[in-house]
């Protein structure tokens, strides 16, 4: 046989693109569910983490359940969509959308008495999209905790952003500034608060080699919270008349 | 002495036929394992794969990962073509390698996202890069075109062996010297930084790894002396 001719070479090449898709395909299906089962608990496992609860990913689902008491969908003026399931928006589809379209997924949890409100986070990293979610306390102002992730920040540099130092630098930083102003929490460079120490500066020391990616985080987070700013506003009012 | 010249001239389909009587661990073989690892390694001496090398070795344990994710997709490729080395037309055989390897990482990503989700978390990008690793298509033109399939499967463990090798070693020193850390515990103790010492930011950007690999390439150039160029 001829290995070198046209028409040997196009029937090999069909062939080959046949059998390689199917496989890839066969793959692809078969490993659907698992797939999306893993991201979904991991989902929850995130959610729960920020409000100090650490469980593996085959008790995420349970905890979750009696954690988090709602799951409701803002409209750009505050007010609850009740027609959206919040846990099945995706940020990543969402923020393409213009701002009047987008639906802002928020999580109230309650754990050993105190009241949580979960805001999940997504924007742009260094190469790629960063993610995470950060829990507010009841006085809507301080950050219980906050995690993140990344798609494809350089490991060791931006991919610290998931580690647990950064992260927990955020625990009892403020959103608000002294004024007043929602300023969310700027991840700089020459903090010098290595300790965490300052809580009421908005600040939080950078990932050195990161500088976008730590931009990114601080650019996020003012993004993010901003746009529940309409809601924590009402509710405040509404707190405040029920507990003068 | 002189048939065996004459083997290596003939078509690569001959060679093929012969080496059945061949034992599975004659010396030849074994040297196709342990050359790779010293006076063939991939990244010192052939230089190839050094954007991975650069790129992940800052920390140890994805470059393990990373090495042994290599090691499966070298070896699955290699022995493939190898297998239907044959039949694969000269002139599109570039693009054969290159879907059957893209296959084959697209399927290793899925597999590890849907069992070993968390390791599949600490590759994140560089399952995908395997593609572009040079030493997975060059050891499929170099070696699989021509070879048995168990000629390559061992072809495919010595150099995945050798470039993992490396990839460790380069690690080891980036995460010891620029983090202090290995496999992400603390080895420098707290003393040292009260002494003053500081981690050596450097280390943690890819120029270091580029460094680190040429004072390799000078050690083991110095101690082997086979691999200076008259």
């Amino acid at each position: 046989m001829d290995t070198n001719s046209n028409k040997y070479t196009f029937i090999f090449s069909i062939i080959m693109v046949v059998v390689v898709g199917t496989v890839l395909a066969f793959a692809a299906v078969s490993t659907k569910g698992r797939i999306d089962k893993n991201v979904r608990l991991e989902k929850m496992q995130n959610i729960l983490s920020t409000v100090g609860v650490q469980t593996d990913r085959a008790g995420a689902e349970k905890l979750y359940n009696q954690i988090i008491k709602e799951q409701i969908a803002l409209k750009e003026d505050g007010t609850v969509d009740n027609a959206v399931d919040a846990f099945k928006i995706d940020l990543a589809q969402e923020l393409k959308k213009p701002v009047d379209k987008q639906r802002f997924p928020l999580y109230i949890a309650e754990n050993d008495g105190q009241k949580y409100y979960i805001i999940p986070l997504r924007g742009a990293g260094l190469w790629d999209a960063i993610w995470g979610y950060i829990s507010i306390e009841e006085d809507l102002n301080t950050i219980k905790g906050a995690v993140f992730d990344h798609k494809g920040e350089t490991p060791g540099l931006g991919g610290e952003i998931t580690t647990e130092w950064f992260q927990q630098q955020f625990q009892n930083e403020k959103i608000y500034d002294a004024s007043g102003v929602l300023t969310g929490v700027q991840v700089v460079k020459g903090n010098n608060d290595l300790t965490g120490a300052r809580k009421d500066d908005n600040k939080v020391d950078a990932i050195s080699g990161a500088t976008i990616t730590s931009r990114g985080v601080s650019d996020m987070l003012e993004e993010r919270l901003g746009r529940y700013k309409t809601y924590f506003k009402n509710l405040k009012s509404t707190l405040a008349i029920h507990n003068p | 002495m002189a048939t065996q010249k004459q083997k290596k001239q003939e078509k690569p389909i001959v060679l093929f036929v012969n080496e059945e009587k061949e034992p599975l661990f004659s010396k030849k073989n074994r040297s196709l394992v342990t050359d790779p690892l010293n006076d063939n390694n991939p990244i010192t001496v052939q230089v190839l794969g050094i954007c991975s090398a650069l790129a992940i070795t800052v920390q140890l344990k994805p470059a393990l990962v990373m090495a042994i994710a290599v090691m499966a997709v070298v070896v699955a490729s290699n022995v493939i073509v190898s297998l239907i080395r044959n039949f694969i037309p000269n002139r599109i055989r570039i693009i054969v390698q290159l879907v059957i390897v893209a296959g084959l990482v697209v399927l290793v990503d899925l597999v590890l996202k849907a069992f070993a989700y968390d390791v599949s978390k600490q590759l994140s990008v560089f399952v995908g890069l395997i593609i572009t690793n040079c030493i997975v298509m060059g050891r499929l033109e170099a070696f699989a075109l021509a070879n048995g399939p168990w000629k390559s499967f061992l072809d495919g463990i010595g150099n995945a062996a050798g470039y993992g090798a490396i990839l460790v070693i380069v690690a080891f020193f980036r995460e010891l010297l620029g983090s202090g850390k290995l496999f992400g515990f603390h080895v420098v103790p707290q003393a040292f930084y009260d002494m003053g010492y500081m981690n050596n930011g450097l280390m943690l950007l890819s120029p270091m790894a580029l460094i680190t690999v040429g004072l390799l390439i000078w050690v083991q150039r110095s101690r082997n002396r086979k691999l200076i160029e008259k």
